[in-house]
């Protein structure tokens, strides 16, 4: 087997409380090459952390600690927060929650574009603006010329995101992490969206690390599943082997999500005093 | 409704442009509909037409002396009458604009980025950063500001370019206040957020999205200043310690003029009305820019 793109051991975070630090992410490690990695698990779990921890974006006072993150070749461990930066958004990018929030309110949606762009690279205007037209043909918006004039709050949640998708696809990462990136979302976008993400990893050949709750969402959409519970990851499965789960915290996921053709009286929920840990 | 109203007030705007005009029309109005704002704006207005066009409107030279006119009350000849040494209070007042305007702008110049950048620090660094530079600016902030200008000048030596920079070290701490206080309300906001996952450095960060929203109040808040500034100014020039003679500093002048003030009132008088009017039209201009930008205090209108 090739080197993996991205390995990581071991990771561990921590929060200080006031009885003492609070260990939330218990040892997460993980392979990634070039495919797609589905983090699945209830609010809490963790994934939200492992994600940003890649990116050594967590603040103060959180503590993040790993034996290991290569990230193709390079310990980011070891890279200074400037060479950290270089990373960021050029190498490992993330498509986050809600792009009500995540799109400066001020700014137009080009101009946000392009200073994507423009923060790695130095590139004469003209040649931005081309870019920044194809990246938003790129995600299916009809018309980019009139859309790049417009601010965040004039286009739709689901255009939005695809914004932020064009923001974050621009400098043409190697990784690309979405952090639950539909659950704002209606329904009816929701598919749109994660086609559209799907589209530009395997065409671009890019590695995809999709964090989410929704169990089926994931199994459609990844090659492989990891399934963390209070920040430990408890079973890792093809995601065409969902069903056949083994660990009872991911059979107890399973039996939670209601069907279509609902036979059962009560939906049976999660046991919170059961210990899933090893 | 004439044509230009009816394409102004359109419920569908049939292009971009129009969009936009009718929405400073919009804004025009509801600025428009505040008496004191269009008064204060107006006074503003005049004052940067006359401080451009002193040479045009004096009908004498400011500082011309003619001792034989001395302490001539107001006339047909000299409006607003002569001072101690014969010149022209009119034509005095009018170039005095100049200065005046000089001073106010210069003082919002220099110390309004002056605060922009230590409050949008501050706020966006928080913890010791933060501390530290607040506390610097509630040390300038604890001290009045006419006391710390006349130390500032008394140290630097009276004149008009050290009065400015005295005024400027005195007027930033309200500015940093603000900024910080608008930085802290989107500094954990996912936006910024996914601009440091771009990879965007803290001074991208703060140069390219933290300042641009902190604008607006800065320059509400700047305007609102203005009258602060020019009374300060004023204070200085009349201890003698601004604009030097034979300038024609407004304070300056009321302060020549006080040693007349029973005999020959106009000589201190006329330029504290133009003090009065012109502090009073920036506070107008400013409360009224206020209710028209600030849409948080617009109440339903």
């Amino acid at each position: 087997m090739t080197e993996p793109l991205l390995q990581l051991r071991n990771l561990r975070v921590t929060f200080p409380g006031p009885r003492g630090p609070v260990q939330v992410v218990h040892g997460v490690s993980f392979d990634l090459g070039r495919e797609r990695l589905g983090i699945v698990g209830e609010s809490g779990s963790g994934k939200s952390l492992t994600g940003r921890s890649l990116l050594r974006l967590l603040k103060h006072p959180a503590k993040v600690e790993t034996d290991r993150l290569i990230f193709d070749g390079i310990d980011l461990n070891a890279l200074s927060e400037k060479q950290m930066r270089n990373i960021r958004g050029a190498r490992i990018s993330m498509v986050m929650q809600d792009p009500k929030f995540s799109l400066n309110p001020v700014m137009t949606i080009g101009t946000q574009i392009a200073e994507a762009l423009r923060v790695h690279e130095n590139l004469p205007r003209t040649e931005v603006k081309t870019r920044v037209r194809a990246m938003l043909d790129q995600v299916r918006i009809d018309d980019p010329d009139r859309v790049m004039k417009l601010y965040p709050h004039e286009v739709s949640g689901g255009m939005g995101q695809r914004v932020m998708i064009a923001m974050m696809l621009i400098p043409q990462p190697d990784v690309l992490i979405a952090d639950e990136p539909t659950s704002a979302l209606d329904v009816s976008v929701q598919a749109q969206v994660l086609d559209l993400i799907d589209t530009m990893i395997v065409g671009n050949g890019m590695a995809l690390i999709l964090i989410s709750h929704d169990l089926e969402l994931v199994a459609r959409y990844c090659d492989r599943v990891l399934v963390m519970h209070r920040g430990r990851v408890v079973e890792e499965l093809e995601a065409g082997q969902l069903h056949a789960a083994t660990h009872p915290y991911t059979k107890g996921l399973l039996a939670a999500v209601p069907r279509m053709d609902e036979t059962r009286k009560v939906l049976p929920v999660m046991d919170r005093d059961m210990e899933y840990d090893q | 409704m004439t044509p230009l109203k009816l394409w102004l007030t359109a419920d569908a705007p049939t292009s971009r442009w129009q969009a936009q005009a009718a929405q400073a029309y919009a804004i025009w109005r509801s600025f428009a509909r505040n008496p004191l704002a269009v008064l204060g704006a107006l006074i503003v207005g005049t004052l940067i037409v006359v401080a451009i066009f002193a040479p045009v409107l004096a009908p004498y030279t400011p500082v011309g002396q003619n001792l034989s006119m001395r302490l001539m009350p107001p006339s047909a000849e000299h409006w607003l009458g002569t001072d101690e040494l014969g010149r022209d209070i009119l034509s005095r007042i009018l170039y005095g604009a100049r200065i005046t305007l000089l001073i106010v702008v210069m003082v919002a110049v220099i110390s309004a980025p002056i605060g922009l950048i230590i409050g949008a620090v501050a706020g966006y660094f928080g913890g010791w950063t933060d501390r530290v530079l607040m506390a610097i600016t509630d040390v300038f902030l604890s001290l009045p500001k006419l006391i710390m200008a006349l130390a500032f000048v008394a140290a630097l030596g009276a004149g008009l370019q050290n009065a400015i920079i005295a005024i400027a070290i005195t007027a930033w701490p309200a500015y940093a206040r603000i900024a910080r206080a608008e930085t802290l309300t989107f500094r954990n906001s996912e936006f910024i957020a996914a601009v440091q996952l771009q990879g965007a450095s803290h001074l991208r960060v703060i140069g390219v999205h933290v300042l641009p929203l902190c604008m607006s109040s800065t320059i509400i808040r700047v305007t609102l200043d203005m009258a602060g500034i020019i009374l300060t100014a004023a204070g200085l020039g009349f201890l003698g310690l601004g604009a030097q003679p034979p300038l024609p500093e407004w304070g300056a002048m009321i302060s020549r003029g006080r040693s007349f003030i029973l005999d020959q009132w106009w000589v201190a008088t006329m330029p504290g009305f133009a003090i009065i009017i012109v502090s009073l039209g920036f506070c107008f201009l400013g409360d009224g820019l206020r209710d028209v930008l600030d849409p948080r205090q617009r109440d339903g209108r």
